[in-house]
């Protein structure tokens, strides 16, 4: 199905990640918020195959739980950021307009602020917390599926069974909806998958900030900040949630370059 | 091409203006009293209220908004909650180690990807691609709060070759430049073999090999110099990354940049200054990227009739 043999290796990684993340309760040897005085920053081996962090939490356990914050956060925000930037794209592509005049100025002062900074300066506002962290890639995580869009409906609007479907009389609904989004859908889906690293990494470099989950909260991002406190002592804190993240990403990478080669093979591959 | 740039200006003058208003609606995003946040819920009611005069917020929003955006034009962000300094002093002592980072990170990511893209393009799909096309796509995947992490533990703490967590000479600059420009490096080497390889199979390559040129002539005067247009705009991409990878950097080896300011700025809740690191860190980016379009324009006259 998929020339590129890479892609298999994405779906192999990620259903790795994603069966830890399903059965966390059942693969974790221990509660991931059970801290143990005597046991700190113990390492690797035969018991606690990865050792423990600074307050003896045994790392195995916090990483599976941790696929569970990463790649719901990561599925929530791709969903609902690509489903408002998929509408507006339609509607600002498809009208034309005042509308996609106000649309792509917002979008031009939104990519005015370089990637990451906005989203760092809203949860500094609105509070550290995972929720607010959704809250701010959301905020931010339509432009490019709005960009997207928008392009590829200028360049369709014009084809002629888009004007037979409105000469046709046929609603602007049912147009965008069932004669143009399924046209670009595929190309849409590929952005989905690079989205989905792109939110990985921004939450865990947001709570590698200290800016997301509450101290404690096995996330990835949270765990690699622990581990720099104990960088000196404890190297081993560190190693692991940084592998792990970036498995996750190279296999959403591996994925999107599979998808991208088998749904326009024109694509230039870097 | 001045019509070009005149209308760039005009881009630039409303996306500035949109992100001034942005930065000053932050403050009012915050839940809760702005000032009881600040200063604490156990701070002297008559110091409250001094700061809340302070900041304008006991005014009206207009007034508040017309307040800060001509603060902004004459180049007052405020000041800073607890040291009570004008926010731009602040921030412009910590210009000068930003922007050693950046220009440390940028010539880490040109000595890699320039040699790696070259080599790759010369011979694609051969070793030396296959390598540096593992190396790119480990380096963008691998993100920076843990490549940091990971290279204090190999140099700084195994091999004790490099110091780390102070600025002061090159070999200090050395750890965080790797750490923020590897990804920078892993794109762009990227894009100079794709652009290269392009560029290699025009027929004024081969004009040019018939003449009778050396062939490494051929590949950098006339190959290289072409194929460089796609990349500037990569570049001008790739600074706003930095710009944001360099708070994360900052954080990781206490470096005393904008991004550390920004973030004791949020540590402290001191929203003046994070308000006013924002709109400098943003105004940069912005005018980078004018600056990349305008040389992508000049490089290439085709783009000015877009």
């Amino acid at each position: 199905m998929f020339k590129n043999k890479w892609t298999y290796l994405g779906f192999f990684i990620l259903g790795v990640f994603l069966v830890c993340a399903i059965f966390a309760p059942y693969l974790a040897p221990e509660d991931p918020y059970q801290i143990s005085l005597v046991k700190q920053l113990a390492l690797p081996s035969g018991d606690e195959i990865l050792g423990r962090d600074r307050n003896g939490g045994d790392i195995f356990s916090r990483l599976l739980f941790g696929a569970r914050i990463s790649l719901v956060i990561s599925v929530v925000v791709v969903a609902v950021s690509g489903l408002i930037g998929i509408t507006l794209g339609l509607i600002s592509g498809y009208y034309g307009g005042w509308i996609d005049t106000v649309l792509m100025r917002m979008v031009d002062i939104l990519l005015a602020f370089p990637p990451l900074l906005l989203a760092i300066a809203l949860v500094a506002v609105l509070g550290p917390s995972l929720s607010n962290i959704v809250i701010a890639l959301i905020v931010l995580g339509w432009v490019p599926f709005a960009r997207l869009v928008r392009g590829q409906v200028l360049s369709l609007k014009q084809r002629n069974y888009i004007l037979a479907a409105k000469t046709s009389g046929q609603a602007d609904v049912r147009i965008m909806f069932v004669h143009i989004l399924p046209n670009i859908i595929s190309t849409v889906i590929v952005q989905a998958t690079f989205a989905l690293a792109s939110v990985i990494i921004s939450e865990s470099s947001l709570s590698f900030l200290g800016l997301g989950a509450p101290p404690g909260t096995p996330s990835w991002g949270a765990m690699l900040s622990e581990g720099k406190r104990v960088i000196l002592d404890a190297p081993h804190v560190s190693i692991f949630p940084g592998l792990a993240i970036m498995l996750v990403v190279i296999g959403f990478n591996f994925l999107g370059d599979g998808l991208r080669d088998r749904f326009d093979p024109k694509t230039n591959r870097l | 091409m001045v019509a070009y740039i005149v209308r760039r200006l005009f881009l630039l003058i409303f996306v500035l203006f949109g992100v001034v208003t942005l930065v000053f609606f932050l403050i009012h995003l915050i839940p809760g009293d702005p000032v009881d946040i600040m200063l604490g819920d156990y701070a002297v009611i008559a110091d409250k209220n001094e700061l809340r005069h302070d900041l304008g917020l006991d005014q009206p929003l207009y007034q508040q908004y017309y307040r800060y955006l001509s603060g902004v034009l004459q180049g007052d962000l405020g000041i800073s909650v607890h040291s009570r300094k004008p926010v731009l002093d602040e921030i412009l002592e910590r210009i000068p180690a930003s922007a050693e980072l950046m220009w440390g990170s940028m010539t880490i990511a040109f000595l890699i990807s320039f040699p790696l893209g070259i080599l790759s393009a010369i011979k694609p799909y051969g070793f030396i691609d296959s390598f540096s096309m593992l190396v790119a796509f480990i380096g963008v995947a691998m993100p920076n709060f843990w490549l940091g992490p990971l290279l204090i533990i190999l140099f700084a703490i195994q091999l004790d070759w490099l110091p780390v967590n102070e600025r002061g000479g090159l070999e200090n600059l050395i750890l965080p430049a790797i750490t923020l420009g590897t990804a920078m490096a892993a794109m762009l080497s990227r894009m100079i073999r794709s652009s290269l390889i392009d560029v290699l199979g025009e027929d004024f390559i081969q004009n040019a090999r018939a003449k009778g040129l050396k062939e490494h002539k051929v590949i950098i005067k006339h190959g290289l110099r072409n194929a460089l247009i796609p990349v500037i705009t990569i570049i001008g991409l790739q600074i706003g990354v930095l710009l944001s990878g360099a708070i994360i950097t900052e954080s990781i080896f206490d470096w005393p940049g904008l991004g550390s300011l920004l973030l004791d700025g949020i540590n402290n809740r001191n929203y003046p200054l994070v308000q006013g690191c924002i709109l400098v860190i943003s105004t940069i980016y912005v005018i980078v990227n004018l600056i990349t379009d305008i040389s992508y324009a000049w490089v290439d006259p085709r783009v000015r009739l877009v």
